[in-house]
């Protein structure tokens, strides 16, 4: 615990979370209009979206204003780490949802379905004939036939860029540190830039497994799985990715000291977490 | 980190309420807004209590009279929902908001704008969640639990409802990460995180089974959001999905999710036993440790939820046995809390009644829990009243009392006078008679068969269930007295609360005046090193 400070700091009221509440009202509401088929929805959704951005932008631009003015207190910077932390750790258990799906559907809702345990008979009366192997498209053969991402190829290939923007990103930590500020920006420059390439490979393959696989979201609980997985894991890159772009725009502005550099550390954990994900993705989605 | 001194007579900095909407609006104050998060959940507890009298008057006798079965339904599902995520909740945020800087020594919440930002998420979430009443195809009517295929054929309402549960999640992850960094880097430099209060441990450790469950639920929900938009085959049999792997994800959460409920209200009454017996905790560390073991063991008993509903033998002998395994560490709990009293000088306050309540009615909860634990028997219970009865329990009498022992013992601290005694106990009794009136009928209801979620019944269930419906329009109208009750205190016409307010109770929020000044402990708190908290 840091009490270097005789005081402590209590920010003044801001009028970003309402705006932020409202944002979600008209996304979430045009969301919901626009999936029971009224058109309208969507042009709410965008408002929303548009709104939510607009807050975004605006309240952390007056968090970095407020810390580039040197009115946090370390007290304030270490709360803003733990924060960031518990909210890491609550995407983890995010993603262990749909892990936890891929799971039990594997060990057990597809084996049952073949007759194993004591399901011999749902088996022979609802499913007839049905194995079991993984991937399936279940013993209805949802979405048809079609052929399964292997773990070569892009998916390889994605694996070795983002391990490799895991490294460069704690390279641009270790210069910022040491205030080689060239070089950080150069190796943070590379970092954002991988990660766009990924989520660009990863936009080829979906449009190759689209086109060309006919696997889809709808393949049966192999294409839910792998979609929603990987689906959900590109958008953490893509956000992840724009906050190292933000991060680097900072940096070209001279933000950030060798002490003082909380949003460059987020970012950095944010970053590190994407890439475990990506770890689990690629062994249990890809390989396994 | 050098260069950071916070220039504290900046004009930025924060000194008295502005005055206006903005106060409420743009608040960055942690009383401000743990006042907000208790009047929202003090107007949700009347909107499920009302869906709740409307559940009880089409009951009160055998047949279809006031409403039609499809809106029956609509009821249980939005009085559950708007109880859970709306009342209870909310009301705890709200005293985490308003009691954990007090208690420990902190100026405010440590993210104070996200706090505002988490209560202002909670009226969006509930106006969606709410108009789906005027939806076609009506509100969401499959219970609260969602299980797939029954939620799939839900209206309109049905993207509503998977987003409204993204926002209240939003809401309580943000509120959890205050929670946690508040009492983690916020406390004053000799509060150790044994000398916290009970009421700071309990809360720590809910926050943190907030952050584990409520992306597991929003993951689930999700889930039955692409399997009806986008063809996915979650919970589809024929795709290889599976509908109880639902069950199996939520109850990961619902399980958790029921000692979210309770455990600040345990922390509640460990505040509230000791003032008036006059003596300290009995067993301050063994409480937390058992409140710990509580939320561990919370993690790995959810199948007990679905025992009927098909798994490996195995599976149910080890749900069977973590669940009874809950009440050792809860035993713990309440012999604390009766070591408590033993000897104890006691006077007995409205707070501390409700907290005697809490402890008998609880416990009465607790152990039909244990009977629902119990494989072969739960067969025969699982999807009766008997089941309504147990969480009923434990949540009102439980959970609410909770809440509403821990407003009437720390009122006069908020607005400096104390509330209207004779009211609140008159308001005590009338709580305690009428929840045993409304609920313990639907024990003996559940053992002979009544089942639940149904507005029809067999003419053999009349009696039980009229005595039932008569406890809750009883129960319902004595909470207009407890609204009298917090009326009347807040417009400042009991008697003026001295700084301590209760006979030398310990804790820190009992050294600054009463009422709590809007800003408190802008410095920590001196406190000699070693010494034991106030």
């Amino acid at each position: 615990m840091a009490h270097a400070e005789d005081r402590y700091y209590v920010p003044h009221g801001s009028h970003w979370p309402v705006v932020g509440s409202a944002g979600l009202f008209f996304l979430m509401v045009g969301v919901s209009i626009w999936l029971n088929g009224a058109d309208t929805g969507f042009w709410v959704m965008l408002a929303g979206a548009a709104i939510v951005i607009f807050m975004l932008i605006g309240w952390f631009g007056e968090v970095i204003g407020e810390s580039e003015s040197g009115r946090y207190n370390s007290q304030v910077g270490m709360s803003f780490r733990m924060g960031m932390f518990w909210f890491i750790f609550s995407e983890v258990m995010f993603f262990s949802a749909f892990f936890g799906a891929l799971f039990y559907a594997r060990n057990m809702a597809v084996p049952w379905l073949a007759g194993d345990s004591n399901n011999f008979f749902t088996n022979l009366l609802l499913w007839d004939g049905f194995e079991g192997s993984w991937p399936t498209n279940g013993p209805g053969n949802v979405g048809g036939e079609f052929e399964v991402m292997g773990p070569f190829g892009l998916p390889l290939i994605n694996t070795a860029i983002l391990m490799t923007s895991s490294v460069t990103v704690t390279i641009a930590h270790h210069a910022l540190i040491h205030g080689q500020r060239n070089l950080l920006k150069v190796f943070l420059a590379t970092t954002f830039l991988l990660g766009f390439i990924f989520v660009f490979l990863q936009a080829e393959e979906y449009i190759e497994a689209y086109q060309h696989m006919n696997l889809k979201l709808s393949s049966g609980i192999y294409g839910s799985t792998f979609f929603m997985l990987t689906g959900f894991h590109g958008m953490h890159v893509t956000i992840g990715a724009i906050m190292l772009t933000i991060i680097w725009l900072r940096v070209l502005k001279g933000h950030f000291t060798p002490e003082r550099h909380f949003a460059f550390e987020a970012t950095a954990w944010y970053w590190h977490f994407v890439d475990v994900v990506w770890v689990g993705l690629y062994v249990f989605v890809y390989w396994m | 980190m050098s260069g950071a001194i916070a220039n504290a007579h900046s004009k930025h900095d924060d000194h008295g309420p502005v005055k206006g909407w903005r106060r409420w609006l743009y608040a960055t104050n942690h009383k401000d807004i743990g006042t907000m998060y208790l009047v929202f959940s003090l107007v949700m507890f009347f909107c499920g209590g009302l869906m709740a009298l409307i559940i009880r008057t089409e009951l009160f006798t055998p047949g279809l009279q006031f409403v039609d079965p499809s809106f029956f339904n609509q009821m249980t599902t939005m009085h559950a929902l708007i109880m859970v995520f709306g009342a209870v909740m909310p009301a705890f945020v709200g005293l985490a908001n308003w009691m954990i800087p007090l208690m420990i020594g902190a100026p405010d919440m440590a993210l104070p704008r996200m706090n505002n930002w988490s209560f202002w998420i909670l009226p969006v979430a509930f106006s969606i969640l709410g108009s789906t009443l005027f939806m076609s195809g009506g509100a969401p009517a499959g219970g609260w639990t969602m299980y797939p295929p029954l939620v799939l054929q839900t209206g309109d309402a049905f993207p509503f409802l998977i987003f409204s549960v993204h926002l209240m999640g939003l809401s309580s992850i943000m509120g959890a990460i205050n929670v946690i960094v508040t009492i983690v880097n916020m406390r004053a430099p000799d509060m150790t995180l044994l000398k916290m209060p009970m009421f700071v441990w309990t809360w720590l450790i809910t926050a943190y089974l907030l952050l584990a469950v409520m992306p597991v639920l929003a993951g689930a929900v999700t889930m039955l959001l692409t399997d009806r938009f986008f063809g996915t085959s979650f919970f589809l049999a024929a795709g290889g999905g599976d509908p109880v792997m639902f069950q199996h994800i939520f109850w990961f959460f619902g399980h958790p999710e029921v000692y979210i409920m309770i455990l600040p209200a345990f922390g509640v009454v460990s505040e509230i036993i000791p003032t008036f017996s006059r003596k300290p905790l009995f067993g301050h560390d063994s409480m937390v440790y058992a409140a710990s073991s509580i939320a561990f063991l919370s993690f790995i008993v959810w199948a007990h939820h679905m025992f009927t509903v098909g798994m490996p033998l195995t599976g149910q002998l080890f749900f069977m046995f973590a669940t009874m395994l809950i009440a050792v560490p809860t035993g713990v709990k309440v012999f604390n809390w009766t070591a408590t009293m033993w000897k104890g000088a006691m006077t007995f306050e409205t707070p501390m009644l409700f907290s005697l309540s809490f402890l008998f009615l609880f416990t009465i909860g607790g152990f039909s829990g244990l009977m629902l634990a119990i494989v072969p028997a739960d067969i025969q219970y699982h999807d009766s009243y008997f089941v309504v009865a147990h969480f009923h329990y434990v949540l009102v009498p439980g959970s609410i009392f909770g809440v509403m022992a821990a407003v009437y013992y720390w009122m006069p601290k908020w607005t400096g006078h104390y509330y209207n005694e004779r009211l609140g106990k008159i308001h005590f009794w009338l709580s305690t008679i009428f929840v045993n009136v409304t609920f313990f009928p639907m024990h003996f209801l559940g053992l002979a068969g009544m089942p639940r979620r149904i507005p029809d019944y067999a003419t053999q269930f009349a009696d039980f269930n009229s005595i039932a419906s008569a406890g809750a329009i009883g129960f319902g109208l004595s909470q207009l007295l407890f609204v009298y009750i917090v009326i009347q205190c807040v417009r400042k016409s009991g008697a003026i609360a001295s700084q301590e307010v209760w006979d030398k109770p310990r804790g820190l929020e009992w050294t600054v005046p009463s009422p709590a000044p809007y800003h408190t402990f802008e410095t920590p708190p001196e406190v000699s090193p070693g010494a034991a908290f106030p």
